[in-house]
């Protein structure tokens, strides 16, 4: 049997590994995504005491602190049963959002954007930002840096650090904020709108009006029908700092609306040998394999996943946008995996509205942002929407409070088998009879990748959608007969035949 | 400088968050003062250059190499060793490589715990065949290959000799300027030292002390501390008193403790027992009963409040096996 490699730079990388195996026909056997890296979090966390979470888990993932950080601090609300005063709810959704905005600017510009910008069949020297900045002028550049700049230096602001903010409590967060520091937020806030407004437009000038990247992005390639998953508000309108679960089948119906708390009830994970990373799946669907489909399990926690959970989006002009996506789309839900980089644009200029909201909010300065909990501790679950999907902390302690139980699902892992799904399905359309399409296949299977934003930080630490991609095609006896390599932002032509 | 005089700069991760790759970009245009002085020959988050490159290098052909992350994998050991062989000067980059960091708590537990919890025990987990990974797998098609997972974390100096640590979780970026310009400009201290303050946090803090003394250590979530005097004066554990400086106490400025990511400050060489001392000098009392009761009240997990960066890297280093070593014994 025939076997490829894809592996990061080289498997000695430790991010993430897939294998496609042929059969003697020289079609597609099957796909496996391996992730070669476990930190045990879960255990050694056991014993702590739990107002340690929330520093304990943000290193999980340096790339999204921000999210284990609120998940945790949620969880510790949940376990000594203390209701955070309005303010403080406020001051933590505001600095969400602010990293909400940060975060997926990042993707959009770095990472994901470029394979539409320059085109999916642009030279991989061009098709980085870089090549973005040449295309659409200098003048981005700068915008991306500040955006970037702004995010970090808010979070830092307010949180103590930007990379590992030190801020969350049960009960409210460690300061508020002054009247200044207000005035800066708001300010910066009112150009991360405009900066947002510029982005979607951006996409609408380059990607909607060229019909090639229209018809890929609709194609078949990438199109999975499973089930979505996103929080949601009371209103039923996307949510990233807390809401309701709430999941829709792959014809859009409702399989389930939940509070946090429920968790378990909906979700399980499966183990396999030949990765460190669990596959969680819809318990009350059940794990039927690496399939779609409204009987299996296997679902979507992406942007474009809490879009279709959702009814629409809680500002105007996000909003507005939602509307154009499922008219443009052909309504909902939209099980086009590449329609993720659209959904994350609306996601910003959604997470820059509700920055300046919560920045103009006269209880904003409040010093109301505390309240000490007076109840013991028990049990507790804290969900929040990472960008890269549904985050759940969940903790049991005993009654001083030391931990006892921890259990984590974490952004990107509940994506995992959907992952896995889009490999595979890139690689069956683009490996028939043996037939290797070098170049076709390393971008369409490394943009099948990047729409999800991987962050397997979360798992291991590669950082999201940065999947240095190398394929190694081998005969049956094992012998390299082929070496393919790529890198976003990479100067070389993706090639390298030995 | 000339093309020719251009020094070899490689940067690699081992098991980190990541959060060390976001420090560095975050001197953001200055990245490129950097390319300018040196050619980066090996940093997977941001160029395309791969290890099998590094591999046909020369030993000793590159001159710095900043390594982030622990050694927890047969794979990020292999990693250790091979950039060892290829730099001149290797620098232990960020608090995992120095010290162990927060994953370095792990060693709390034994791998076979780790695999017991997180694939067997966890409410979520559905395994009733108590499947676990496998360094290797025969699957259908073929065999699938995972790295082997240590029932140690390590740290970089506990795996290769390091030449320079740098500290933090994450580093500043301000730190990790002043540590590229020194190796620029060749001002480096001598090998074996820490890049970075000889002080401590507490030096770097803006609140009042009043050397007073205390009766009771106090959860983070039992007092609303005010924002004007010392932290551990209000009864809080705070970590700046044993923790080096170079972060400039933000922590302390949004009224949180200092946690301790930066390490033990100079000279010191176990961090958690600096801090023990330090803690114990500010208990108001003499009765050993009485100091001890106050310890177990207000700091009810020594090992994870005073190593809680350290540990992997200090005299303890992990927890004793009890029984059934066999289950545990490291590959």
């Amino acid at each position: 049997m025939k076997r490829i490699s894809i592996d990061p730079v080289t498997r000695l990388e430790g991010h993430g590994k897939i294998d496609i195996f042929l059969n003697d026909e020289g079609d597609v056997a099957n796909v496996y995504l391996q992730i070669p890296e476990l930190r045990g979090f879960e255990r050694f966390c056991i014993g702590r005491p739990a107002e340690e979470m929330p520093n304990l888990t943000a290193r999980i993932c340096g790339v999204c602190p921000e999210a284990h950080h609120m998940a945790a601090t949620k969880a510790l609300d949940d376990l000594f049963h203390v209701d955070p005063p309005p303010a403080a709810k406020k001051l933590r959704e505001l600095l969400y959002s602010i990293f909400y905005a940060t975060d997926h600017t990042t993707h959009f510009y770095a990472l994901g954007g470029p394979d539409f910008v320059m085109g999916p069949t642009a030279p991989v020297a061009e098709r980085n930002i870089l090549g973005v900045v040449q295309k659409v002028g200098m003048d981005i550049a700068g915008r991306v840096l500040k955006m970037r700049r702004d995010g970090h230096h808010l979070i830092k602001m307010m949180g103590g650090r930007a990379v590992h903010p030190n801020w969350g409590l049960p009960g409210g967060v460690s300061r508020g904020i002054q009247e200044d520091q207000r005035q800066e937020i708001e300010r910066l806030g009112r150009d991360a709108v405009e900066f947002a407004k510029f982005s979607l437009q951006l996409f609408a000038d380059v990607v909607l009006k060229n019909s090639d990247y229209v018809k890929l992005i609709t194609g078949d390639i990438y199109v999975h029908r499973t089930y979505n998953m996103g929080t949601v508000d009371a209103n039923g309108h996307v949510n990233f700092y807390d809401g309701q679960i709430r999941v829709v089948g792959p014809e859009g119906q409702e399989h389930a609306r939940y509070a946090a708390r429920d968790y378990q009830h909906y979700v399980a994970e499966r183990v396999e040998p030949w990765t460190y990373l669990k596959f969680p799946y819809l318990k009350k669907i059940g794990w039927q394999g690496f399939v779609d489909g409204v009987d299996s399990g296997v679902y979507k926690a992406t942007p474009l996943s809490r879009l279709n959970a959702a009814e629409g989006m809680a500002t105007p002009l996000a909003q507005a946008e939602y509307l154009k996506f499922y008219d443009a789309l052909g309504g909902k839900p939209v099980q086009h995996t590449l329609a993720t980089h659209w959904a994350r644009l609306i996601e910003l200029l959604y997470a820059a509205e509700r920055w300046v909201e919560l920045a103009t909010d006269p209880e904003i300065t409040s010093k109301e942002y505390r309240v000490l909990p007076t109840q013991t501790p028990t049990e507790g679950v804290g969900c929040v929407e990472a960008p890269r999907g549904t985050l759940t902390h969940h903790y049991v302690t005993d009654e001083r409070g030391l931990l006892t139980q921890v259990n984590l699902i974490v952004g990107t892992t509940n994506n995992n088998a959907a992952i896995s799904l889009s490999v595979k399905k890139a690689a069956q359309q683009l490996i028939r009879k043996g037939q290797v399409v070098t170049e076709g296949l390393l971008n369409m299977v490394e943009m099948a990748f990047r729409a999800y934003d991987p962050c397997f930080g979360c798992a291991t630490h590669s950082l999201p959608g940065q999947m240095p991609l190398e394929v190694v095609v081998r005969d049956a006896c094992g012998v390299v007969q082929q070496r393919l390599s790529q890198f976003l932002g990479s100067g070389d032509e993706g090639r390298d035949v030995p | 400088m000339s093309e020719a005089a251009k020094g070899k700069l490689a940067l690699y991760w081992a098991a980190s968050c990541g959060g060390c790759e976001i420090a560095v970009l975050a001197i953001n245009e200055k990245i490129l003062d950097v390319a300018a002085a040196f050619d980066i020959v090996l940093w997977p988050v941001a160029i395309d250059a791969k290890v099998r490159d590094v591999e046909r290098m020369a030993d000793g052909e590159i001159d710095v190499c900043l390594f982030n992350g622990g050694i927890r994998t047969s794979e990020q050991e292999y990693m250790a060793q091979l950039m060892r062989r290829k730099s001149k000067v290797l620098v232990a980059f960020g608090s995992c490589a120095s010290e162990g960091c927060i994953p370095g708590l792990a060693n709390l537990s034994h791998r076979r715990q780790v695999f017991e919890t997180v694939y067997r025990d966890l409410p979520t987990t559905d395994n009733a065949e108590h499947v676990e990974p496998q360094h290797v797998t025969h699957v259908p098609e073929g065999e699938l290959h995972l790295p082997v997972f240590y029932d140690t974390l390590r740290t970089l100096n506990q795996t290769v000799p390091v030449d320079y640590y740098l500290p933090g979780c994450p580093p500043e970026a301000e730190r990790i300027w002043e540590a590229v310009t020194a190796i620029v400009q060749g001002t480096l201290p001598p090998p074996g030292s820490v890049i970075g303050a000889e002080t401590t946090v507490c030096h770097e803090c803006p609140r009042t002390r009043n050397e007073k003394k205390i009766k009771k250590f106090y959860r983070t979530w039992q007092i609303i501390p005010d924002e004007e005097t010392c932290l551990l004066e209000q009864g809080l554990v705070c970590c700046g008193i044993a923790t080096r400086a170079g972060c400039g106490a933000l922590c302390p400025q949004v009224n949180s403790p200092c946690i301790g990511c930066y390490g033990a400050n100079e000279g010191v060489h176990d961090g958690g027992a600096r801090l023990m001392t330090a803690l114990a000098s500010v208990i108001d009392a003499t009765d050993p009963e009485e100091i001890q009761g106050i310890v177990r009240e207000g700091i009810p997990d020594p090992v994870g409040s005073l190593y809680r960066f350290g540990l992997a890297g200090s005299e303890l280093r992990r927890s004793r096996r009890k029984t059934n070593g066999a289950a545990a014994k490291a590959v």
